[in-house]
């Protein structure tokens, strides 16, 4: 890998009052080679960033509603400015639920069926190979991923669903080991009606939606965590893609 | 009532408190020393017992008697880690109360210096068939994962166990490990006259008033009066304070740290003045309060929580101002070392109250209490175990150990618990310990070493046969570690036991505690913290004996570890160490009468500690495709683990995705099939080695002298296991899974 190339990309990973995925993003990120500034939430004006990631955590303790307070911290001016400007923007987790709060993104983050915590492994398939942050997977590419969320139960309306399925936008779909999404078309084009007619998210998210992009396709949020698997000694890489993705397409395809 | 009693003092302690003084002390005075000789703050009836243990290594930086213990691990860096109990606060009010348990074991590492990197629990309640203890069981593990998830500290492994013994009375044990340099520890001491003692975090409420005295007594059915007991965790506050502490510990601002806790402001100030050798005052007019009109015994007492005390120099006052403001937290002066010798607090220029420290920290009573030997201890050894020795049909009877909820796949509980967070752990909750890698954490971007963990006692065990059983959750303990291919190190210990008034009691901890120290010793393990909470009963019965016991053990590389499930068809299968026909105490016993008797399992420390020397070196040489300790429901059980240990649970009910690598196995032994199935012998182990590795695995074995049965093959979807010729055990391997999995979720849904 070309670390020349990778050190122009510049990154950030917004840190909030209870930010807790911070590190680990900035660890992922570098492992790439590419450098990354910590920016506190209070910092209202920032240098221009190629990406800007919002980390996972429970800013402000999520006591209100899960980034209901962080969307009005000072740096969150910037971070519309830059998303507008056309720079990437990443939201995992509590990140995806600052991004709804924001209006960056569609939809809300409701509390996981079942009411529980959930920590563990899923499939998720790539809906949508044609994105700044998935272009390193195949199309319908199936991949592991943790989640660890109380709130990423997806919701939108009937209309909202509509139009981000047409339009391409959901990008990760919770599925089976298998590949088999039973609320999308399985990739021998054949949807297994009745299977799961509640979906299978185990969060109960909207047609087993795990990530979405804005319509610009610069903002991507997702509930499980892409940087907690990175490296092979934690159990696997699937989540490197995405970081991959982001370095290609800032820097152009470099290995 | 007399004024000793309001302070849950005995008559004798007052006295022993009017002729240290040499007068009368006032009532807040009185407060003070009502909590700081309560036992939960004291330990006057365990200090004596618990100089017996060995405290002293290579590995030991820092030993009992602070915030937290620390071994080194690699070079400087180094782990500072502790286990305390939230028992009584759990059985009140279980969310708030195991929350609260961990946000103050967590302060109490980074009280160190240390940035904590994982916690494990330790949970027991009463039956699960009980509605109450389901709801126990319910909140404290959304407690614990609450907390922990907030804050961002994984919660990477540990054990939960249900007994009648604990109906009422759940035992909540929280463990949390950080990393530290070896020269960035920081202590407890308020040094230097003239520094600024600081209270930072949270304001002081009338929370958790009386905590530590209330820890101190037994409970009873009219105790949901004593919620106001019981504390309010904010982790998103702990989160603040724990990046302020370390923000400012790095810059070089602070002289020492110490948590509040239980006892909050007294027994913080007190005992950083005692461990100095110093003094200081504490001025409540400076305390930042929540409530109006707090009285100053209520202030001194208060149990709120996510503060600390900090001693600063007072050219440092600011730059700490400064980090806490950038924080949103409050830092405030509120008193100064004074170098006196007393522990005095003020209101402005009035004096309140004034006790030399060390009255309050060293000179409260120390109890040996009368031991007996309880007449059960000589009755239940001798057991009937003919139903287990008898039994016909050995599938079934696994088959309802692998859904009983001791044995089930504790999968609902730690799938609450963020245990990935940090990107640090390489062995997640489910295996027999947790394993995290120590490189890129920090302090020490290129060690290649690991950590392991693992919490572990049988109280069935300990109950029957104290010492012995005391003796085991030890080794067990180190051996959960060494199967995962890691040195066992050293001990910290949560001590949960009834009333130590009681003679019957008290001789289980001495038994225990003793038993403990033997092996401790046997397997250079020492003991370098812990916790004892006694008065754990409900309505006058007593839990049965937990000596929890948290190990922590080294990786020389952390590529090396070894996890619990089967990896490939065709590996062989081996059981280390030797079975005996050893029937009683066992949990398969349990099952079938409902009756804990019989002799615990013998114990040889020779033979454990070779079994672990293999372990390690088998490892080191990665020979090993798994390991797993062989314990709980004897062989069949780790046996059927080791092949459904990564059975997923299907989103569709009642099937399992994958993960599951079935046995064949066909062996000969000189004990009972039961005995062979599920006694539970001690220091053995289930490993499985690939053919290609399998000599040189046979020749390391020959070296440490280990005896060893070659049980079969892995492979397939069956679960078959013949033994002397008889076809014992022959089941599709997803019918066990289905069972393992679904047992606790079923219960709990």
């Amino acid at each position: 890998m070309n670390m020349n190339i990778n050190m122009k990309m510049k990154a950030a990973v917004v840190v909030f009052p209870d930010s807790n995925g911070d590190r680990d993003a900035k660890r992922a990120i570098e492992t790439l080679g590419i450098p990354v500034r910590f920016v506190w939430h209070k910092e209202s004006s920032i240098e221009d960033f190629d990406l800007i990631v919002l980390p996972g955590g429970f800013t402000f303790g999520d006591y209100l509603r899960t980034g209901a307070i962080a969307r009005y911290s000072p740096v969150m001016e910037e971070v519309v400015r830059q998303a507008k400007r056309g720079a990437k923007v990443l939201g995992i987790c509590n990140g995806f639920q600052i991004l709804t709060e924001a209006g960056l993104l569609p939809g809300v983050l409701l509390r996981n069926r079942g009411l529980l915590f959930l920590g563990r492994d899923v499939w998720l398939r790539v809906e949508n190979n044609a994105t700044p942050f998935t272009s390193a997977y195949a199309q319908h590419q199936v991949i592991r991923l943790p989640i660890a969320h109380g709130d990423g139960n997806y919701y939108i309306d009937d209309e909202g669903y509509k139009r981000l399925e047409g339009e391409g936008r959901i990008v990760f779909r919770y599925c089976l080991p298998n590949g088999v999404a039973p609320n999308g078309v399985a990739p021998n084009g054949v949807a297994p009606n009745g299977v799961a007619p509640n979906g299978i998210a185990p969060n109960g998210a909207k047609g087993d939606v795990a990530g979405i992009v804005n319509e610009e396709g610069n903002v991507l949020g997702l509930m499980p965590h892409p940087e907690r698997l990175v490296e092979p000694i934690l159990g696997g890489q699937d989540g490197r893609g995405v970081f991959e993705s982001l370095l290609n397409a800032v820097c152009g395809r470099v290995n | 009532m007399n004024v000793w009693k309001e302070h849950g003092l005995t008559e004798e302690e007052y006295t022993q408190i009017k002729a240290l003084m040499q007068r009368e002390p006032n009532y807040l005075e009185l407060s003070l020393f009502g909590v700081m000789w309560s036992e939960h703050c004291s330990y006057k009836n365990s200090k004596a017992q618990l100089r017996k243990f060995p405290v002293t290594g290579p590995q030991v930086v820092q030993g009992p008697g602070e915030n937290a213990g620390v071994v080194r691990l690699d070079g400087k860096l180094c782990a500072a880690f502790k286990m305390e109990s939230h028992n009584h606060p759990s059985a009140i009010e279980p969310y708030q109360g195991a929350a609260t348990g961990v946000g103050g074991i967590i302060r109490d590492i980074f009280a160190m210096g240390a940035r904590p990197v994982a916690s494990l629990d330790s949970l027991r309640f009463g039956s699960l068939d009980d509605a109450r203890t389901k709801g126990l069981f319910r909140g404290v593990v959304a407690g614990v994962g609450g907390y922990g998830n907030c804050i961002g500290i994984p919660t990477v492994g540990g054990e939960t166990f249900f007994h009648p013994s604990y109906h009422g009375n759940p035992l909540v044990n929280a463990l949390c490990v950080g990393l530290v340099e070896e020269d960035k520890i920081f202590k407890g001491q308020a040094t230097g006259v003239g520094n600024i003692v600081m209270l930072v975090g949270a304001r002081t409420g009338r929370d958790g008033i009386k905590g530590a005295s209330f820890a101190s007594e037994e409970l009873s059915d009219s105790d949901p009066d004593k919620r106001p007991n019981v504390q309010v965790g904010d982790p998103f506050m702990e989160k603040l304070l724990l990046e302020a502490s370390l923000e400012v510990l790095e810059a070089g601002l602070v002289v020492g740290l110490q948590d509040l806790g239980a006892a909050g402001l007294t027994s913080s100030g007190s005992e950083m003045a005692g461990r100095a050798g110093s003094g200081l005052y504490i001025d409540l007019e400076k305390v930042p309060l929540r409530e109006k009109n707090m009285e100053p015994w209520e202030i001194m007492l208060s149990e709120s929580q996510e503060r600390m005390l900090m001693i600063v120099e007072p050219s440092k006052v600011e730059a700490i101002e400064k980090v806490f403001d950038k924080w949103d937290l409050i830092a405030s002066a509120v008193g100064e070392v004074t170098g006196d010798g007393h522990f005095t607090v003020r209101r402005g220029g009035e004096v309140l109250a004034s006790v030399p420290a060390e009255f309050l920290t060293d000179k409260a009573p120390v109890n040996l209490r009368p031991a007996a030997e309880p007449e059960y201890f000589r009755a239940l050894k001798k057991a009937d175990c003919s139903q287990l020795r008898d039994w016909k049909n050995w599938t079934d009877l696994l088959k309802k150990l692998l859904a009983s909820p001791n044995i089930a796949s504790k999968r609902w509980v730690y799938e609450q618990y963020d245990s990935t967070i940090g990107t640090n752990t390489v062995v997640r909750p489910g295996s027999d310990a947790a394993v995290l890698r120590l490189s890129g954490s920090s302090g020490s971007p290129g060690s290649v070493k690991g950590m392991a963990l693992a919490v572990d006692c049988n109280s069935r065990y300990t109950y029957l046969d104290p010492w012995r059983g005391g003796a085991i959750a030890v080794a067990e303990a180190a051996r959960n570690v060494a199967v995962s291919g890691a040195r066992p190190l050293a001990i910290t210990n949560c001590l949960n036991f009834g009333n130590p008034e009681k003679p019957e009691i008290y001789w289980q901890f001495v038994q225990a505690t003793d038993g403990m120290a033997a092996a401790c010793s046997a397997l250079s393990t020492p003991v370098t913290g812990g916790n004892v909470s006694f008065y754990n009963e409900y309505d006058g019965r007593a839990i049965y004996p937990t000596p929890t016991i948290g190990m922590i053990g080294v990786l020389e590389n952390v590529e090396d570890r070894v996890t619990s499930d089967f990896k490939a068809e065709g590996d062989w299968v081996v059981l280390l160490g030797e079975t005996l026909e050893e029937l009683g105490a066992s949990e398969a016993h349990f099952l079938l009468t409902g009756r804990d008797e019989g002799e615990v399992p013998f114990l040889d420390f020779e033979k454990e500690k070779k079994l672990h020397a293999f372990l390690v070196e088998a490892a080191r040489n990665r020979f090993l495709a798994s390991a797993h300790d062989c314990s709980d429901g004897g062989l069949a059980v780790a046996l059927a683990e080791c092949a459904i240990a990564n059975a997923m649970p299907s989103p569709f009910k009642g099937t399992s995705l994958k993960g599951t690598l079935g046995v064949t196995l066909d062996w000969r032994g000189s004990v009972s099939p039961a005995a062979a199935l599920f006694g539970e012998s001690q220091s053995r182990a289930v490993i499985s080695v690939s053919p290609g590795k399998w000599e040189a695995a046979k020749a390391l074995l020959k070296k440490h002298n280990l005896p060893a049965t070659l049980l079969g093959k892995t492979g397939g979807d069956a679960f078959s296991l013949r033994y002397n010729g008889a076809l014992l055990v022959d089941c599709p391997l997803s019918h066990l899974a289905r069972l393992w999995n679904d047992a606790i979720p079923e219960i709990m849904e």
